[in-house]
């Protein structure tokens, strides 16, 4: 328990961004989370994927630790943005720009 | 389920809409997918007690209503939630 904490905080200390989700960002195993991928990869944000499936302990920490009780969940510097529903509403509205902006997270969009 | 889905809603939150379509056909093979369907559902909810609530309170708060759901079976939710202005305006 205190383990799967320690290494979902070492992760987010670690990793500006990080995807925790069903599968690889190569072969995502959900299509939620195969939709949140794309919007990091359509925006050109480098961030690190945690397969959850590869680990039942941290498949259920990460739902204790942020509160949530689905996957993919976004973390960006540390701090939880949201699942599938909200990360596409905010890529939408340009808020997730903003908040890659406003957290300094350098991101290169396709032309 | 979505029966439970929708008494669950309409006694937490008072929504002024809420629409509830069950997807799990489109899943059918997927992981999480159950002969019978009833796992994946697409909720859309307008309630003025999100008013003043971030994205993630608003979804915590809808999980927070289905938790027995979601132990129960249901395997996904795609979530909308507006407050009644933003739905008027058609935005966000």
């Amino acid at each position: 328990m205190t383990d799967v904490n320690d290494q979902i905080k070492s992760e987010l200390e670690t990793n500006p961004v990080v995807l925790f989700m069903k599968g690889t960002p190569v072969f995502p195993q959900c299509g939620f989370s195969a939709a949140v991928v794309q919007v990091l990869t359509h925006l050109g944000v480098k961030f690190k994927g945690v397969n959850v499936l590869e680990d039942p302990s941290l498949r259920e920490g990460i739902k204790r630790f942020s509160d949530w009780p689905t996957i993919p969940q976004l973390y960006v510097k540390g701090e939880f943005v949201g699942g599938c529903d909200i990360v596409r509403e905010m890529f939408t509205s340009g808020e997730l720009q903003t908040l890659l902006d406003d957290k300094g997270v350098v991101y290169t969009p396709a032309a | 389920m979505a029966e439970r889905i929708r008494t669950k809603l309409t006694e937490g939150l008072q929504p002024q809409t809420l629409d509830i379509v069950d997807d799990s056909a489109k899943h059918a093979g997927h992981a999480g997918h159950r002969p019978g369907g009833e796992t994946h559902f697409d909720v859309m909810v307008v309630a003025a007690a999100f008013t003043g609530q971030s994205r993630v309170a608003r979804q915590r708060l809808v999980y927070r209503l289905l938790a027995d759901e979601l132990r129960d079976g249901v395997h996904a939710l795609a979530l909308t939630t507006q407050t009644p202005e933003e739905a008027a305006q058609g935005s966000r």
